[in-house]
């Protein structure tokens, strides 16, 4: 804990629109760009799904205008095989990478840490300046790649050598797609470096008198544990990319084998590199960056919970120490995505047994939040809602863990639905509400302005429902062998799936249809909602404390000094059931752990 | 609302439950000598992970629906046990099941993959390609003749790489578009990938394994039902992968034997 001021570098209040609102440095408008790109990026992701899903589940339908997209790929608005592979490629490459890790992450980490800490920045502005505009340059790069010759990559988001190293012999996109691909990514990672070093400092050294880092809330202890993630994941993924570049424009053979024969050519310009080398560097990424784009959902989830229960969590300590096992864990699974890929199969159940382990700090964590929700005083409002939902996407999409945890089942699931089904509900449906959750309850601080509940609960219900109806039936065509990355089914033994495919794009439609609720009660809320003030949720945590929106500096030149633990709720008080961390007020009753 | 959030969660609870208790969608039939043991191993995690769901959602939705409303003046109660005690409980119950699951697993994927093919067991080598299997028989002498990637040719049909010209264990060697292998007799098959990576998978026959571009790979297996099964490939390979497949066909022993002395006079 320190007087912070001595370690930001020290930047003013803008004044001109560029430096207020374009080259921020002010970590709150970071945060709101960061948010501002995931927004963009959610919904081009989402319609890149909904494209997919219409091929799918009626192969030859033409989608109209579709080959303004592209004149290749969608010849008389029918999506051609490799252009499905594209766009399934840029579905999760953007959702991934430009969603899951920067907006439950970059974006409300940007804007809530420093405040929660009681900072009145992070110490490196211009890192976090740059980090943004980084990863802003990344989506660039990687939508451009809808513009080159060939269309971007049709490699999947895994991209898995050779098929990404080889060139454009192994197909479209594959050329200089895979290097515009490969260029996004590196330039993402050095994005999210930046970033993480700003988060870990400004966890470690910027906390204002009186905040111990037990007193960190939940939402800053997981920003804080997934920055720690994120900075030795995103360090294996920048060189790993660097390597798969190199391989493109370098002659190397890092992930190319000798002796390949395409398009009855021999491939002799590669020899004596390995495939499995790339699929190793990329889940000892990959598999972290599950947890990097959930762990923060955890922290938001908890810290929108409590203040919705009007009571800590049963146990403060235990909900972080079981982050940190995840986060500790997610390096020694890795493995478990490589079962059947020809790595050494004694390894495998070396890799199983911890992802096997890795349920019990999640269950936990789940048992943590039922039974702090058990005798609680729970309010329900759209932020609750999403986070309550939250728990359900969870335990849903954690439990179907248990099946891809075994090599043996993994036999029979591994490149299915099923695969599919567990990581959209536990990884990016569970994620999803996390935003969600935190966007409805921090809404009102970030803008000034509250949100409209009544379209907010319109938007959960049909996201709820819409969610399980897409996502629960992928479970079942996996049971049944469906398997994944195919345009069309035309395996005999698929044919009798087709029908749940057209179930699954039907509820796609619609529950993405919902999405434009959520849009436009954001975007109309930010100029035309009720104007909301200080603590509208009778919160306890420094950024209620200050005002709405909060100044430049967040505190008015004046840090708050911390008196409490952050969530000092069902307690008697002067202002009622809570006290603010920054208030001297002693506490009566108190229901953390002592 | 909370109470109508609650019944939601127990109504998508049991309606994702039903298909999976109703059997409407399963494990394709099993048709292969160390099967059972995977779908042993997946009845017990459906049974273990099924529990877990639905206990987990109802305890959600129950606590929803109890204690969103409640009674002016009421005070926060805590779990009884505590937070150590729900700890404890993941701990034992958790623990115990994951570690009953890993134990169990690794005794069937050792059935797998950590034992040796039987020394009578029947080589096959599979060749897989953009957007292709080709498979090759040793012939009678047993013995598979060297690959040569230069030679490597579709559009002369040596899928292989063979050279039967100097090679003289290529000559007899039997290379066909389809898999035949006779009932109840182990197959120990060689996986080769000429370009990329691929997969090898017949749901019906428990197998799913990688080809790896410069690493020559093997699985060995036993088919126990006659009939016709499909090959297919779970490793994105380029644009055709959807539509790259092949089709099994498990014989009797004397129609394998016709079928592939029919396949040799083709060659």
């Amino acid at each position: 804990m320190h007087d912070m001021s001595a370690h930001v570098a020290p930047h003013g209040a803008p004044t001109s629109f560029i430096r207020k609102h374009v080259f921020s440095l002010d970590h709150k408008v970071i945060g709101k760009q960061y948010y501002g790109l995931a927004l963009v990026a959610v919904f081009a992701g989402m319609v890149l799904s909904w494209l997919m899903r219409i091929h799918l589940g009626w192969t030859n339908f033409a989608i109209p205008g579709l080959h303004f997209l592209s004149a290749n790929g969608a010849p008389g608005n029918v999506m051609t095989p490799e252009y499905y592979l594209q766009l399934m490629t840029m579905h999760g490459t953007i959702m991934v990478f430009f969603v899951l890790t920067t907006a439950p992450f970059a974006a409300f980490g940007n804007f809530f840490l420093p405040i929660q800490v009681g900072a009145e920045d992070m110490p490196f502005p211009h890192f976090n300046m740059m980090s943004f505009w980084v990863t802003f340059v990344a989506f660039l790069v990687l939508v451009s790649s809808f513009f080159v010759s060939d269309g971007p990559t049709l490699g999947g988001w895994t991209q898995y050598a050779p098929l990404s190293a080889i060139g454009a012999i192994a197909g479209p996109g594959q050329g200089l797609g895979v290097v515009l691909w490969a260029t996004s990514i590196a330039l993402f990672c050095v994005g999210q470096l930046l970033g993480a070093l700003n988060f870990i400092t400004t966890t470690l050294d910027m906390r204002t008198k009186g905040m111990s880092l037990m007193r960190l809330p939940l939402s800053a202890w997981a920003w804080f544990i997934t920055s720690v993630m994120g900075l030795t994941a995103f360090s294996v993924l920048m060189p790993a990319c660097i390597l798969l570049i190199l391989d493109h424009m370098a002659g190397t053979s890092f992930f190319v084998s000798s002796n390949l024969v395409i398009n009855d050519q021999l491939q002799s310009a590669h020899s004596g590199g390995s495939t499995l080398l790339w699929q190793h560097l990329f889940w000892f990424f990959g598999h972290p960056e599950v947890y990097i784009a959930i762990v923060p959902g955890l922290g938001i989830v908890s810290h929108v919970l409590i203040t919705n229960m009007r009571r800590p969590m049963l146990s403060h300590r235990v909900l972080i120490y079981s982050f940190g096992a995840l986060a500790v864990l997610s390096y020694m699974v890795y493995g478990h995505h490589m079962f059947v890929s020809g790595m050494n199969p004694y390894s495998s159940l070396a890799f199983s047994f911890p992802t096997l382990i890795i349920t019990i700090p999640s269950t936990v964590i789940v048992l943590i939040w039922l039974g702090s929700l058990y005798g609680s005083k729970l309010r329900i409002n759209t932020a609750s809602l999403f986070a309550l939902g939250f728990i359900s996407m969870f335990i849903s999409g954690g439990i179907s863990g248990f099946f891809l945890a075994q090599p043996s089942i993994d036999i029979m699931l591994h490149a299915t639905y099923f695969v599919v089904g567990h990581f959209h509900l536990v990884m990016a449906v569970a994620a999803i509400f996390g935003i969600f959750a935190g966007t409805y309850f921090w809404f009102p601080k970030m803008t000034g302005r509250m949100m409209h509940e009544g379209m907010g609960k319109l938007h959960f219900w049909l996201t709820f429902v819409g969610a399980y109806c897409i996502f629960m039936p992928f479970h079942y065509l996996g049971i049944a062998g469906n398997v994944r990355r195919y345009q069309a089914f035309v395996d005999d033994y698929l044919q009798p799936l087709i029908p749940v495919h057209r179930f699954i794009t039907v509820a796609a439609l619609l529950t993405g249809l919902a999405q434009f609720i959520f849009l436009y009660n954001l975007i109309h809320s930010r100029f035309k909602g009720a104007p909301a003030p200080d603590n509208p949720w009778e919160a306890t945590s420094l950024e209620w404390t200050t005002a709405t929106p909060p100044p430049h500096d967040n505190f008015a030149g004046k840090l708050p000094v911390v008196y409490h633990d952050p969530y000092q709720y069902g307690i008697e008080s002067s202002s009622g059931d809570y006290v603010m961390q920054n208030s001297p007020e002693r506490i009566k009753t108190a229901y953390d752990e002592k | 609302m909370a109470k109508i959030f609650a019944v939601t969660i127990i109504l998508i609870a049991i309606g994702s439950a039903i298909p999976i208790l109703m059997h409407t969608w399963t494990l394709p039939q099993d048709i292969s000598v160390h099967g059972p043991l995977i779908d042993e191993q997946y009845s017990d995690t459906m049974a273990e992970a099924g529990i877990s769901f639905l206990a987990s959602q109802f305890l959600l939705a129950f606590f929803i629906w109890k204690f969103s409303h409640p009674q002016p003046g009421a005070k926060i109660r805590n779990f009884p046990g505590g937070a150590m005690g729900l700890v404890i409980a993941a701990f034992l119950l958790v623990g115990t099941e994951v570690l009953a699951l890993g134990v169990f697993g690794a005794k069937a994927w050792a059935s797998v993959y950590f034992t040796p093919p039987a020394a009578n067991a029947m080589p096959v080598q599979v060749q897989a390609s953009q957007f292709a299997f080709y498979f090759r028989y040793p012939g009678p002498d047993g013995k598979f003749g060297p690959l040569h990637p230069e030679l490597i040719s579709e559009a002369n049909q040596n899928f292989f790489g063979l050279d039967t010209t100097h090679d003289p264990d290529s000559k007899d060697d039997i290379v066909t578009a389809e898999m035949a292998i006779p009932v109840n007799r182990e197959v120990h098959l060689l996986m080769h990938s000429k370009d990329l990576g691929h997969s090898f998978f017949v749901p019906e026959l428990r197998v799913q394994q990688d080809f790896v571009p410069g690493l020559d790979l093997s699985v060995h297996f036993t088919a126990t039902k006659v009939g016709k099964y499909e090959i297919v490939c779970t490793q994105l390979c380029g644009l055709g992968h959807y539509n790259m497949k092949a089709y099994l066909e498990v014989k009797s022993p004397e129609d394998f034997d016709s079928w592939l002395k029919q396949q040799a006079a083709m060659q």
